[in-house]
């Protein structure tokens, strides 16, 4: 997977923001394949430029603990409506950001975490709603004011749904960032309110 | 299936938060946000918990080359609409942005300025772009052999249809825009690269690397009028006041010098008036206050980064603010008192001050190396700015263009009494 110090229990702050950037990337993918947003030709085209600019983006803020959660939107194509929200919350460190210390967990434990989120992910199929109507989606992050907005990014509108169904999945902690998972979908039946 | 166990980290905090402030009327109406509720809502959940918070979204698209011959839209605009406000709003992303290749990312060359007839000129490497803002167009002025390139500098005529360029090989270059021919090349004034220029009426003054700066009569064939000597180092600065008697000038030593015109007469017709010498950087950044004559503020380069502001008739320095980073440009608007500088390192933002207070009113983000080069639109509401990260923004950070068209005619309709006696 990502790359590791020698020692394989260290884990310092790059090598966890590389681990979890690195697990937006996989998540990211399965969340788009396995709901079926997009047809084969635009996702060879959204792998190619959007993921990877997407991913080191978010490193970089991960690295300086500026990242506080990156949100998967699922719209409409047509009417842009929010259908399907995957909110990824993480919470830093501080002290490693600041001292630069370093922490202890091992990369078989993490792994076992974040290989259980993506059996979630990949179940999820199992309860959410059919998106049977052209979708496309937005990415958003969330990060501290203080950070420059880079050229690929603009300000944005939470885009959140009215009066969702949440399910909240495993999460995993590198002992540096922890990162929770949340999925909130439009409700398929009013009857059931 | 965890579904219904309660976990803080977990929960959707503004989902929550917008549940619990504006829920109720969801329900009576579950058509899509109006943009007021929309913008309201927002507002509301920043004032309550996000004010540490910046939502953005990625442009998922593969990044489409904005190009400076553009295409219909602008990029910044995927913002709902925003409803009314009552006070002036300062957008905080650039309006529109264009791309520069091969701009030279160089501290001390001034490779952008907007003309009265209110074209932007732009030098990317050896060529010069005009840019027409009434209807978006681009054309190529001029592109110069690469032995006597890159361009250095650009400065329209006061008429908005005549412009000089300054070349790396000292040499500078008048161009009509309109019949996109060039009138003639001033030669012998500078002995290295001319990297500031500017003009007053007929006289246009050019400031080179080698120290030295001159008053070009354009009209006459023997076009060296005065020089100018003080500067040591290059002059990257240069701004001639709104009433044509004084000269400012910045250099790469530190120093900033005013000169008078009115001094001509005098046993040393080309000393300075003030030598000012408080910076501890590079003097770039260089501007006259519109509203309070013989004020003009100064910019210090990346070991300086404070604004200094002059009383030029005296030469007291009035006020130094420390603004934290690299000063390479000053504008000051024209509409109100307020004045506009834009950054390099770190953050390489542009920053509105309320003057005099200097109060921060608003820092502009999105370039991603220092803002080297700013100018202003003629209309006064909207400022370009370019950077070494290759592109060219536009804010309207001094106004909406709309509200300076709907100032009160003067001239009333003829005959419009005699309409009235019917």
């Amino acid at each position: 997977m990502a790359s590791r110090t020698v020692a394989k229990d260290i884990i310092t702050l790059r090598g966890s923001a590389a681990i979890v950037s690195e697990f937006f990337g996989y998540a990211a993918n399965s969340i788009l394949y396995n709901r079926g947003v997009y047809p084969e030709e635009s996702f060879a085209k959204v792998k190619k430029y959007g993921l990877p600019m997407l991913l080191t983006q978010d490193e970089e803020w991960l690295e300086a603990g500026k990242l506080q959660r990156v949100v998967m939107v699922i719209m409409s194509k047509a009417t842009k409506e929010v259908l399907e929200r995957w909110n990824f919350s993480i919470e830093t460190d501080s002290d490693v950001v600041e001292k630069g210390v370093s922490r202890e967990k091992s990369d078989r434990e993490i792994m076992r975490e974040i290989q259980a989120i993506m059996r979630q992910i990949a179940s999820s199929i199992t309860y959410l709603p059919c998106l049977d109507e052209p979708c496309v989606f937005d990415v958003l992050a969330y990060t501290d004011t203080d950070v420059p907005v880079p050229f690929t990014w603009i300000e944005s509108d939470p885009k959140l749904i009215a009066n969702p169904q949440m399910v909240k999945l495993h999460s995993f902690d590198t002992k540096i960032h922890k990162v929770d998972t949340l999925v909130s979908y439009k409700n398929d039946e009013w009857d059931e309110q | 299936m965890d579904r219904f166990i309660p976990n803080r980290s977990a929960m959707d905090f503004d989902y929550a938060h917008y549940m619990l402030t504006d829920g109720r009327k969801i329900k009576e109406n579950q058509t899509v946000c109006s943009p007021a509720r929309e913008a309201y809502r927002k507002q509301l959940a920043e004032t309550l918990n996000m004010n540490r918070t910046r939502i953005l979204a990625f442009k998922n698209k593969p990044p489409a080359p904005v190009e400076l011959f553009p295409s219909e839209h602008s990029t910044a605009s995927a913002h709902p609409t925003k409803s009314a406000k009552p006070r002036r709003h300062i957008p905080q992303s650039s309006e529109r942005t264009l791309d520069a290749p091969d701009l030279v990312d160089d501290f001390y060359l001034n490779l952008l300025d907007w003309g009265s007839s209110n074209v932007l000129a732009i030098a990317l490497g050896n060529t010069v772009y005009l840019w027409d803002a009434s209807d978006s167009s681009t054309s190529e002025l001029v592109t110069v052999d690469d032995e006597n390139g890159p361009v250095t500098s650009v400065g329209w005529a006061p008429d908005g249809r005549h412009i000089a360029i300054g070349l790396n090989n000292s040499e500078v270059q008048l161009w009509d825009s309109a019949s996109n021919r060039q009138l003639r090349t001033l030669r012998g004034c500078h002995r290295s690269r001319v990297g500031s220029m500017a003009w007053n009426n007929h006289i246009l003054t050019t400031g080179g690397m080698d120290g030295q700066i001159v008053n070009n009569d354009v009209r006459i064939r023997s076009h060296v009028v005065e020089t100018y000597r003080g500067h040591q180092q290059e002059v990257c600065g240069l701004k001639w006041s709104a009433s044509g008697q004084q000269l400012a000038s910045g250099g790469n030593d530190n120093v900033v010098h005013i000169w008078d015109r009115s001094m001509a007469s005098s046993n040393s017709p080309t000393q300075w008036l003030h030598r000012l010498e408080e910076h501890t950087s590079a003097v770039k950044a260089l501007a006259w206050c519109p509203f309070q004559s013989n004020l003009l503020a100064t910019g210090g380069g990346g070991g300086d980064r404070t604004i200094k502001f002059w009383n030029t008739h005296t030469g007291a320095c009035l006020n130094s603010v420390d603004t934290g980073s690299q000063v390479c440009s000053l504008l000051w608007s024209k509409n109100e008192r307020e004045l506009l500088s834009s950054h390099g390192f770190t953050q390489n933002q542009l920053t509105l001050w309320k003057y005099p207070s200097m109060v921060k009113m608003a820092e502009l983000t999105g370039h991603t190396s220092r803002a080297l080069y700013m100018a202003q639109s003629p209309d006064g509401c909207t400022v370009a700015s370019a950077a070494g990260d290759e592109t060219l923004r536009f804010w309207n950070v001094f106004g909406v263009p709309e509200v300076a068209k709907t100032a009160p005619k003067v001239n009333r309709e003829p005959f419009s009494q005699l309409n009235r006696i019917r």
